[in-house]
């Protein structure tokens, strides 16, 4: 059945034959990608919008093993990031990165290359991704290790579904003491001490995350939250615990004037206040997924949808370049609604992993044509004169001229895509617009 | 309790089996295909279900086969007393009228060998002082509606033996538990447009257990579906003739 598909930011629809089954090796068979649960937000998980067929993994969700010693849990790819924090995080284990919904599939974190809350210590998921099953373009099954087919392996890591369809995945996860979060969260005014103090408690914290409200006027603009926190010990870890069952739902598109400047400004006003400084137990689901307990948010957004732009600045850049870039973003067309900042630690070891040592930002916009567009533009001209890059899981808009100056890696990256894929079978509307693929 | 599922490697059998490993319960599958048997036995291992889950291989199109499986449950949980049955075959309405033989497959597989199979398990149960027996039957039972006439009809069949054997075995301790699932997303409707209302495996699944916990005799989820087919069950027939639904 034919039917529209869009990413979570619902600005790119495509009209694609999307099958699902628990049996993902069978209808990855004449598939050109494979999607999980559709929380990339531009293209990535679409296919080009010719008709193709697009597996979705979702209902492939079984864990295959796991090892106490070790670890190390083996899992079929459409297994979302919820389901393994509900049999888990109860036993002391957690995913060793967490990303900031945990409404995502294990394949989709392998192809995204997903990062978090500790990146500046931990790295990106791929970093502990131990084994990979594949179906090749060819159809074949491989395997595939950071030892063994290694080529193939780190080109699969962050390589956005574009080498094979990711069918099973082995990973490292992490011991914890208590399944709950010690928090501690403080009020900063400027961006300039925000920028310090992230780095500096990047030093004592495992988990650190960086709001920032860039709607506030005048000398309120940049006005941050810094949010700090650990798995907390057994002895603060509060009893019993208990996954959060009960989200509240978006029912409708909501009109598009209701999501409006002065409304989130007054929201970020509030919510700056009530970050007064604050320590404490907090459970992990509000700690890592906020936004996860209103399902379908994107639909705050009304039926035009939004985008988000995430980009790096890396580290070699001083300061001044950083506010330099919010100083940018001041004088966008575009209201920015939602911005959390975080350092990145070392660069992640996919091909063409997006982090990178620095500053990443991620921004929230809504969507409002021809605006977006040169929003993005803009953006992107600065994040190339600072030698960064975007993060593909979150760009629909991004020229293929601007990615091409962005990524030196995208050769050697098509090169092993060839490789493996020498007729260029597999495919994304994302690829199609970056990477030079046939429609 | 010791739980013999069949039918669990999909669809919402496999969501109820998942929610019973959680709960640590003891199970032992029923179903085709030994290498997804084998492979959902230990995802229901990980998930907490006590080892070693085992599997017998059954097949709904032969009903000889449905003994001697049972019995190879039976002796490997020790004596169950919980019977979850899940299996069945569908067919888009279209398919089947061109399509005797297919049509004859569901007609079996959905109405006689089910009920053979859920005979068997009677009297197992029984025999041990009851038990329960949850069935999924479907909203598509409920009445003669266009696009499902035969798999309904096999489906109806089903609900009204279900309801037979709780009137004559609950107080001999038998509790059936009938499931009526409207449109859930799964495997099995992946190829159709979800109307409103659709659920998701997951959740139907909770409510399934939470039924079976209490000894409810019959459930439909999710739960909105009880009022559509309400209305639907009380529509004229001349509406029934010019609606497609």
């Amino acid at each position: 059945m034919v039917q529209e598909i869009s990413g979570w930011g619902r600005v790119i629809r495509v009209a694609a034959e999307e099958r699902v089954s628990e049996d993902l090796a069978l209808i990855t068979r004449d598939a050109v990608l494979t999607r999980g649960l559709g929380r990339s937000y531009g293209d990535a998980s679409l296919p080009p919008a010719s008709g193709l067929v697009v597996a979705n993994s979702r209902l492939a969700n079984r864990l295959l093993a796991f090892d106490a010693s070790t670890g190390e849990l083996t899992v079929e790819a459409g297994v979302s990031l919820h389901d393994i924090n509900r049999v888990f995080l109860p036993r002391g284990w957690a995913s060793p990165v967490s990303p900031g919904t945990q409404f995502v599939t294990v394949g989709g974190m392998v192809a995204a290359d997903v990062h978090g809350k500790n990146h500046h210590r931990e790295g990106s998921f791929g970093r502990h991704v131990r084994w990979l099953r594949l179906r090749l373009a060819s159809g074949q099954i491989a395997e595939c290790t950071p030892d063994e087919e290694a080529g193939l392996f780190w080109a699969t890591v962050g390589g956005m579904g574009l080498t094979g369809h990711i069918l099973e995945v082995r990973f490292a996860m992490e011991r914890i003491p208590s399944p709950w979060i010690w928090q501690e969260v403080r009020q900063i005014a400027s961006l300039e001490t925000m920028l310090t103090q992230l780095r500096e408690e990047g030093v004592r914290w495992p988990f650190t995350v960086a709001w920032v409200d860039l709607l506030a006027r005048g000398s309120l603009f940049g006005r941050s939250v810094l949010i700090c926190g650990r798995w907390a010990d057994v002895s603060e870890a509060r009893h019993p615990f208990r996954p959060v069952t009960r989200r509240r739902r978006v029912p409708v598109d909501v009109p598009e004037f209701v999501l409006n400047p002065a409304l989130m400004r007054l929201y970020n006003a509030g919510h700056h206040r009530t970050c007064r400084g604050s320590r404490g137990v907090v459970h992990p689901e509000t700690f890592f997924y906020p936004l996860d307990t209103l399902a379908d948010w994107n639909r705050m957004y009304g039926k035009r949808g939004f985008i988000q732009y995430q980009c790096v600045i890396p580290a070699s850049q001083p300061v001044s370049k950083v506010l330099e870039f919010f100083d940018l973003v001041r004088s966008l067309p575009l209201p920015v609604y939602l911005c959390v900042f975080k350092d990145f630690g070392a660069p992640g070891d996919g091909l063409i992993s997006f982090p990178a040592p620095g500053f990443t930002v991620a921004m929230d916009l809504p969507n409002r044509p021809p605006h977006t567009q040169v929003a993005v533009d803009r953006l992107n001209e600065f994040v190339l004169s600072v030698g960064g890059r975007v993060y593909l899981a979150k760009d629909a808009h991004t020229r293929p001229e601007h990615f091409r100056a962005m990524e030196p890696r995208l050769a050697a990256f098509n090169e092993a895509r060839r490789r493996w894929d020498p007729e260029g079978r597999l495919r994304s509307a994302l690829s199609v617009r970056l990477m030079g693929d046939r429609p | 309790m010791k739980a013999v599922l069949f039918g669990a490697t999909r669809g919402m059998g496999r969501s109820i089996a998942r929610i019973l490993a959680q709960r640590g319960e003891r199970i032992h599958l029923l179903g085709i295909g030994p290498e997804d048997l084998e492979r959902s036995a230990r995802d229901l291992e990980v998930l907490g279900a006590p080892s070693p889950v085992e599997w017998t291989e059954i097949d709904l199109l032969d009903a000889s086969g449905f003994a001697p499986a049972l019995d190879a449950a039976d002796q490997a949980l020790g004596g169950f007393d919980t019977v979850v049955m899940t299996a069945a075959l569908f067919g888009r309405q279209e398919d089947l009228e061109d399509d005797t033989e297919r049509a004859a497959r569901l007609l079996t597989a959905n109405f006689t060998n089910t009920v053979l199979f859920c005979e068997e398990v009677r009297r197992r149960l029984l025999a041990r002082g009851g038990g329960r027996l949850c069935v999924f039957s479907s909203v598509a039972g409920d009445r003669g509606r266009k696009p499902v006439i035969l798999y309904g009809a096999t489906k109806g069949g089903l609900s009204r033996y279900l309801e037979g054997l709780d009137h004559k075995f609950h107080a001999q301790g038998l509790r059936v538990l009938c499931v009526k699932p409207g449109f859930v997303k799964t495997g099995m409707t992946a190829g159709l447009r979800p109307p409103p209302f659709a659920g998701e495996p997951d959740d139907v699944a909770r409510r399934v257990v939470r039924a079976l916990d209490r000894g409810k005799a019959l459930i439909y989820v999710p739960p909105p579906w009880r009022y559509m087919m309400l209305i639907i069950r009380h529509l004229p027939r001349f509406v029934m003739r010019r609606i497609g639904f």
